[in-house]
């Protein structure tokens, strides 16, 4: 008790302090600094796994035979669900159940996209989720780095030397399972960014504070992870307690104004700036005004000037209409721009990437609506694929950072909803074989249990992620002017005043022309007087 | 010719002090304004905060001074006819050279119109200025003091136009003082030495 008091009532003080609550957060669970929180067990020791195991389902019921609630734990987890029940708005989210504009669903296409599932074999529909063996254990607590799922292999790593991508890829060697299982410890940065750093299908493509530069950050590029300096762990901030993340997407906590995480006083886990900062986190050495704007601005909205900052770009636009053209030998197109990233794909369409984007600003209460697989559209313009909610006048919303996915993604143009399109597959339905967008949205509604009246088109869409990540040095930190200033990062936010961005055009025209009248009027009645005192000396 | 003490000590540190101030918070005001570009929003709007409190605490000062010295009385406005013929003075006589309709002493040491001018300096531009900008700096405690329904843009527009006011106040002062005095630059003189020169003879009171 006595330590978390000294640590809250240091924290606004100095960078110094900073580092010691970071050596304190290790303390407190983080595998980023191993050598100060030994495990108890050494795992090679365990007779259970000696091996050997024919493939992961074999190593979980090792696991399983002293990690008796693991699994069960697991099967309440989103990462397992795919499922998550917005406390807020009621929704029934999760992958399983929402739409996006990368590769749009996941639903008939569960091979490729459950190689980031936490489990084994979720090939169709029809996977057993009260299956404790499925559950895998090693993605997240392999340690030896050699642990990899195989692309198409519904979360199975291969268990045979394989190529990848297909036909012109490398070799893939399979992991060793003894080893693996006998080097398994606490997740690090490798363990969640194998999926987070890789989400939409490749490097950096959906967050944008995501990426491989995540691996082992610069102190520039995460002031947290900075591998020099705190080399904080995922779960520093996202403390886990029984296999459970704190940290949401789907619910986010806009305000956390709880103060410093304290056991007993606080109960939502540290994935919120304030956790630790509190929440006057400028010191006195800092402006006073800057923890002013606390009740309005998220941390995150000077914190991180830009995302993408790590070397790596992300993809900012996807259209998918422009997808299943061929070169004029009749082969498969993809071109690529001079930094190797694709800007065309003959299997998804046009890309635009970027690196160091300005995010997009909004005010946000936690609040996020989802348009879920099924509802009804408006096709009358951009589709919104989530909606933030929040505006000034609510003491519950701030200014948060953004970055907008947007892109162009099929529709039924008579049902008006977003096509799931059946992309992966070996079955002639499957777009990537078959290149039939018409026969590609008919099987993925109808496996959704929806109509499919025939008639397809390309719709914009846009997507709101919300920048959380990749916080940069204080040093970097936006300065007041980027805001306040006529065409500032905040020129589209409307329905209230900010000093430096705002005037009344009426009260600048008069009063610069009371002004200038002045200044004319004076001007007019001294040269009078010049002119008539020069006549009246002559004369 | 004379020297007669026109400007006290304290006077002048108030004037030289008060213009400083002035210019400082409309140099940075209308920074903050975002008319340009100076300083950078932050030291503008720091130097701003600095120079509005140094300025209230001289005003305080200043009315202490007022009131207890009896300069106050300086800015009760004259009669209606005195006013008028300073008003024919500055657009006819001024031009034929004839002399000025008013003679400046020790306690009567502004002209019909100064008074005026200066009253409503005091009175209502100098009051909206500091009023509106104490409501604009305690903008992060409105809620605390159930404020939270006054709405920003007002106060904003009510501090910039008495800027405005104040701005055209300078130039017009700037205009008058240095260039109606009798002897060029004598009233300049006059606020830095406390003495001015009279030329002419002198007029019983």
């Amino acid at each position: 008790m006595v330590k978390y008091a000294r640590i809250h009532a240091k924290i606004p003080t100095s960078g110094l302090t900073i580092a010691l609550l970071g050596v304190f957060l290790s303390h407190a669970g983080s595998a980023a600094a191993p050598d100060t929180d030994p495990s108890t067990a050494d795992h090679s020791k365990f007779e259970q796994l000696k091996g050997p195991f024919a493939d992961g389902p074999s190593v979980t019921k090792a696991c399983l035979e002293c990690h008796t609630e693991a699994a069960k734990q697991l099967h309440k987890t989103s990462h397992w669900n795919w499922a998550f029940e917005n406390p807020v708005t009621g929704q029934t989210l999760g992958k399983k159940n929402v739409v996006n504009n990368f590769c749009v669903a996941t639903a008939t296409n569960w091979p490729r996209c459950t190689s980031c599932h936490i489990g084994y074999g979720w090939k169709d529909g029809s996977f057993d989720l009260s299956s404790e063996v499925n559950v895998d254990c090693l993605v997240c607590h392999d340690t030896t780095g050699s642990y990899k799922k195989f692309p198409t292999g519904a979360g199975h790593p291969n268990y045979e030397p394989k190529k990848w991508p297909p036909k012109k890829g490398k070799i893939r060697p399979p992991p060793d399972l003894v080893k693996v299982a006998q080097g398994v410890g606490k997740p690090d940065r490798d363990n969640c960014g194998a999926c987070h750093f890789y989400g939409g299908g490749g490097d950096g493509v959906k967050h944008g504070h995501l990426d491989s530069s995540m691996h082992n950050p610069s102190k520039s590029t995460d002031v947290h992870m900075d591998v020099e300096g705190l080399n904080f762990s995922c779960q520093t901030c996202h403390t886990p307690g029984g296999h459970e993340i704190a940290g949401s997407r789907y619910a986010p906590n806009a305000t956390d104004d709880q103060g410093i995480y304290v056991p007993g006083r606080t109960n939502t886990g540290r994935a919120s700036c304030s956790s630790c900062h509190g929440n006057a986190p400028h010191g006195d050495e800092s402006n006073s005004k800057l923890n002013q704007h606390v009740d309005k601005i998220a941390c995150v909205t000077c914190h991180v000037p830009e995302f993408a900052r790590g070397g790596r770009k992300t993809k900012m636009w996807w259209d998918w209409s422009t997808a299943g053209r061929k070169d004029q030998h009749g082969k498969p197109l993809v071109i690529k721009d001079s930094e190797g990233y694709d800007t065309y794909n003959f299997k998804k369409g046009d890309f635009r990437w970027e690196a160091n984007v300005v995010p997009e600003y909004r005010w946000f209460n936690g609040e996020v609506g989802y348009a879920t697989l099924g509802a009804k559209i408006d096709d009358s313009g951009v589709v919104p694929i989530n909606t933030i909610n929040g505006d000034y006048g609510d003491p519950d919303s701030r200014i948060w950072p953004f970055k907008v996915m947007r892109g162009k993604q099929p529709y039924d143009t008579q049902n008006k909803v977003l096509a799931v399109p059946h992309l992966f597959g070996k079955d002639g339905d499957a777009y990537w074989k078959s290149f039939d967008w018409g026969r590609s949205i008919k099987a993925g509604l109808e496996a959704t249990g929806q109509d499919f009246s025939g008639e397809y088109d390309f719709i914009e869409t846009e997507y709101y992620w919300p920048i959380t990540h990749m916080v940069a040095p204080k040093e970097e930190a936006l300065g007041c002017d980027s805001c306040h200033s006529r065409d500032g990062r905040l020129a589209s936010l409307k329905g209230f005043y900010m000093p430096g961005r705002d005037r009344s055009d009426w009260l600048d025209r008069i009063g610069w022309l009371a002004v200038l009248g002045t200044l004319g009027g004076v001007s007019v009645h001294g040269l009078g007087r010049l002119l008539t005192s020069r006549k009246r000396r002559k004369s | 010719m004379s020297r007669v003490f026109m400007y006290s000590r304290f006077l002048r540190l108030w004037h030289w002090l008060q213009a400083l101030l002035i210019v400082t918070l409309l140099l940075t005001g209308f920074e903050v304004h975002g008319t340009y570009r100076v300083f950078g929003f932050e030291q503008a709007a720091d130097y701003h905060r600095l120079a509005a409190w140094t300025l209230l605490g001289l005003w305080v000062l200043a009315w202490f001074w007022h009131i207890t010295t009896g300069e106050w009385k300086q800015y009760i406005p004259s009669p209606v006819g005195r006013v008028l013929a300073m008003m024919r003075y500055y657009s006819l006589g001024i031009f034929r050279g004839e002399p000025h309709p008013f003679h400046k002493e020790r306690w009567n040491r502004h002209n019909p119109l100064q008074r005026m001018a200066y009253l409503a300096l005091h009175v209502v531009i100098g009051p909206a200025i500091w009023i509106s900008g104490l409501i604009y700096i305690a903008y992060p405690y409105w809620g605390e003091y159930g404020l939270g329904g006054l709405s920003l843009t007002l106060i904003a527009v009510l501090h910039t136009g008495a800027a405005f006011l104040m701005l055209a106040f300078l130039v017009m002062h700037l205009y008058l003082a240095l260039t109606t005095s009798e002897r060029l630059f004598g009233n300049l003189k006059g606020m830095i030495t406390g003495y001015e020169e009279e030329v002419g003879e002198e007029t019983s009171p």
